[in-house]
């Protein structure tokens, strides 16, 4: 159901803040630490998390996200055990969780029985990253029928025909990509950023999330004065990765969390 | 059969565009652009000039004799896309994509490269309409195809490693479609073979047909008839369509494509996607790919870096499961037998990935008629895998 997730975003307009979406890698180092970390997350100040489903072609993603791929890869994570995590999860948390995975891992399960499955674990949302609208007929039905929300992304190099077209199909919100690039890039100039953001306003009624380049609190800072949500994903992938021997990582990680939110909270 | 793909470039259930968001314009562009060149008199002149004039084109189909005489078979004909400019069929299309970045006015282009061919002959089109260019391998091909690194280096391109994943040729094209998605708005990406997302399938097939084109003019003056069996190597599948797709409409021609066997099937170090894989969606494309239960894409196995690769064209995919082309492998070790016949009983040196259609000849021509006839595709010299093979028999040049 995308209860949480709407329920999420009109929470936050009443008390006029900005979703602040957290992404992970699931199973990277493992899947019981991904558990740990979204329960420390969110009570760090995440409102929304967003795991990556380990692929090992991820044409969208810069090396730090592959790289986490490819740990979750080598130590057996699989979709089907990630989604029995968040199964296990949803008896701790209510956060909403959306699944960011390649459209093979789908078609690989079938689409129906992926839908099925995830809508059943207690997934929110599902952002399909190398599946444009155009693509997206075959899990639209699936999808829809248990009310999955597909968030499409919307990028600078979008037109007007391009923007119409994901503002119609993404539910739950559309994912803005700050820039031309992958993620974990450097976040490009703000001006473009504020004015492409203006004219999907024009045409879409959904919450507008930024990701690709938000990597430290004072880009997050900026970003959540344009947006209703900021992602950051590369920049908590690297603190994960680098505190992966230390056993202070969760608490290292919520720390960044933490600093990320407090920066958007103000103004 | 009608013409293929349809508008959302699909062959099919194969093809599309599965792409992130950021390209989707880019593609639509390109498409656009294309659709517009393909009917535009000055640019096929310009391209027709570039094919006769710079790549030495038509290709010749030659006779050969002496092979036809050891195998005790079919006649056999090869056409000789490795007397192209830069030794393979690769710049035909490197040609009609660079003269279409000029058109776009794009100043720099990109791309992938497995065997490095695709990326000598970038360079050289670079070079040659002065477009700035890079290209990526992986660091795996990059040592078994040292050679063609210097030479793109020679022809002023960067040649950037990719020590991600395999580090071959599927590494390669996700590392070239990040460059593509981050300067999309200065940059062509130059896809070497009909893979990715629509239109590349299309456009580079129809780039490549200009081989089947040739041949079939060339076997009806030569013979008067068409063959029977038309035979090439099938790594993403260029050179193949390109002779094949004359043919198509041509239900006694029989076709058959020759995947890499690697060391054998059951081995699994192999990169046969018509033997081992199923269908799913790599790189911009829904086609067959060698995948796991849960959509993992394998690792693959050749001693030919051109066909090391998951995925195969989406336009085969659609061939195979109408059973109008044949798909079929060569071992490692059937394609170095190939490479040495060829070699000692013909004069030529072929590349490893077209002795792979070569030992399928060697299988095949004995059990036809002398009466019959095979075009296999020589799709590239082998100069390029003289130090690699002196390397495997321990030969220090």
């Amino acid at each position: 159901m995308s209860g949480r997730l709407d329920s999420t975003f009109s929470r936050l307009r009443q008390s006029k803040e900005k979703a602040l979406i957290a992404y992970l890698m699931a199973g990277d180092p493992g899947l019981p630490e991904t558990e740990q970390l979204v329960v420390a997350l969110e009570q760090a100040g995440a409102d929304i998390i967003e795991l990556g489903v380990p692929f090992s072609d991820p044409i969208a993603d810069g090396p730090v996200i592959q790289q986490a791929a490819e740990r979750a890869l080598k130590n057996g994570t699989s979709l089907r055990r990630i989604l029995a995590s968040v199964t296990s999860l949803r008896q701790r948390t209510e956060i909403p969780i959306i699944l960011m995975l390649y459209y093979n891992s789908i078609h690989a399960m079938g689409c129906g029985e992926f839908c099925k499955a995830a809508n059943a674990a207690g997934v929110d949302g599902l952002i399909v990253p190398d599946m444009p609208p155009d693509e997206a007929g075959p899990l639209k039905g699936p999808a829809d029928a248990v009310g999955l929300p597909l968030i499409f992304l919307l990028a600078p190099t979008s037109t007007t025909d391009r923007r119409k077209l994901v503002a119609k199909e993404s539910h739950g919100f559309v994912y803005y990509v700050s820039l031309t690039g992958i993620t974990g890039a450097k976040l490009s100039n703000a001006t473009d950023i504020q004015q492409n953001i203006e004219k999907l306003r024009k045409v879409s009624a959904s919450p507008v999330a930024v990701g690709f380049g938000v990597a430290t609190p004072e880009d997050a800072a900026r970003v959540s004065k344009m947006a209703d949500g900021v992602i950051v994903g590369s920049a908590i992938v690297k603190q994960i990765a680098a505190h992966q021997q230390d056993p202070g990582m969760v608490k290292h990680v919520a720390e960044f969390v933490q600093s990320l939110k407090a920066a958007m909270a103000v103004g | 059969m009608p013409t293929l793909p349809d508008n959302r470039g699909r062959f099919g259930p194969y093809g599309g565009r599965y792409v992130p968001e950021t390209l989707m314009p880019a593609l639509l562009e390109l498409e656009e652009e294309y659709t517009k060149v393909k009917k535009d008199r000055r640019f096929q002149a310009d391209l027709a000039y570039y094919l006769k004039q710079y790549v030495g084109r038509p290709t010749s189909l030659y006779r050969a004799d002496r092979l036809t005489k050891r195998l005790g078979g079919a006649k056999i004909y090869l056409k000789r896309e490795d007397l192209c400019h830069t030794g393979a069929h690769k710049i035909n299309n490197a040609i009609g994509q660079a003269l279409l970045a000029v058109r776009m006015k794009k100043p720099r282009v990109i791309a992938e490269t497995g065997a490095g061919q695709h990326g000598v002959a970038t360079a050289t089109a670079a070079a040659m309409f002065g477009l700035e260019c890079e290209i990526y391998m992986g660091t795996e091909d990059m040592e078994r195809q040292a050679l063609n690194v210097f030479r793109m280096r020679l022809l002023g391109a960067k040649v950037t490693g990719v020590d991600a994943g395999s580090r071959t040729l599927k590494d390669a094209i996700s590392e070239a479609m990040r460059d593509w998605t981050t300067n999309v708005r200065t940059t062509h990406y130059i896809l070497g073979s009909v893979l990715g997302a629509h239109p590349y399938p299309m456009m580079i097939r129809d780039f490549q047909a200009i081989i089947g084109r040739e041949a079939r003019k060339q076997i009806l003056a030569a013979e008067g008839k068409l063959p029977n069996y038309l035979v090439a190597c099938v790594g993403g599948g260029s050179n193949s369509i390109g002779l094949f797709h004359a043919f198509l409409k041509d239900p006694k021609v029989k076709m058959i494509g020759v995947e890499a066997g690697g060391t054998g099937i059951t081995s699994g170090k192999h990169a046969a996607r018509f033997s081992g894989g199923k269908p799913g969606v790599l790189q911009g494309t829904m086609t067959y790919l060698l995948q796991d239960e849960n959509g993992q894409i394998n690792l693959t196995h050749s001693v030919s870096a051109g066909l090391d690769y998951a995925a195969v064209g989406p336009e085969h995919s659609l061939y195979h499961d109408l059973g109008r082309i044949n798909y079929t492998y060569a071992t490692d070790s059937e394609a170095m037998a190939a490479f040495d016949l060829l070699a000692l009983e013909e004069g030529i040196v072929p590349a490893l990935e077209s002795a792979h259609a070569i030992a399928h000849v060697v299988k095949l021509a004995p059990t036809l008629k002398k009466s019959q006839l095979i075009i296999a595709n020589l799709s590239g010299r082998g100069d390029k895998d003289v130090q690699q093979v002196a390397k495997m028999r321990g030969v220090t040049l």
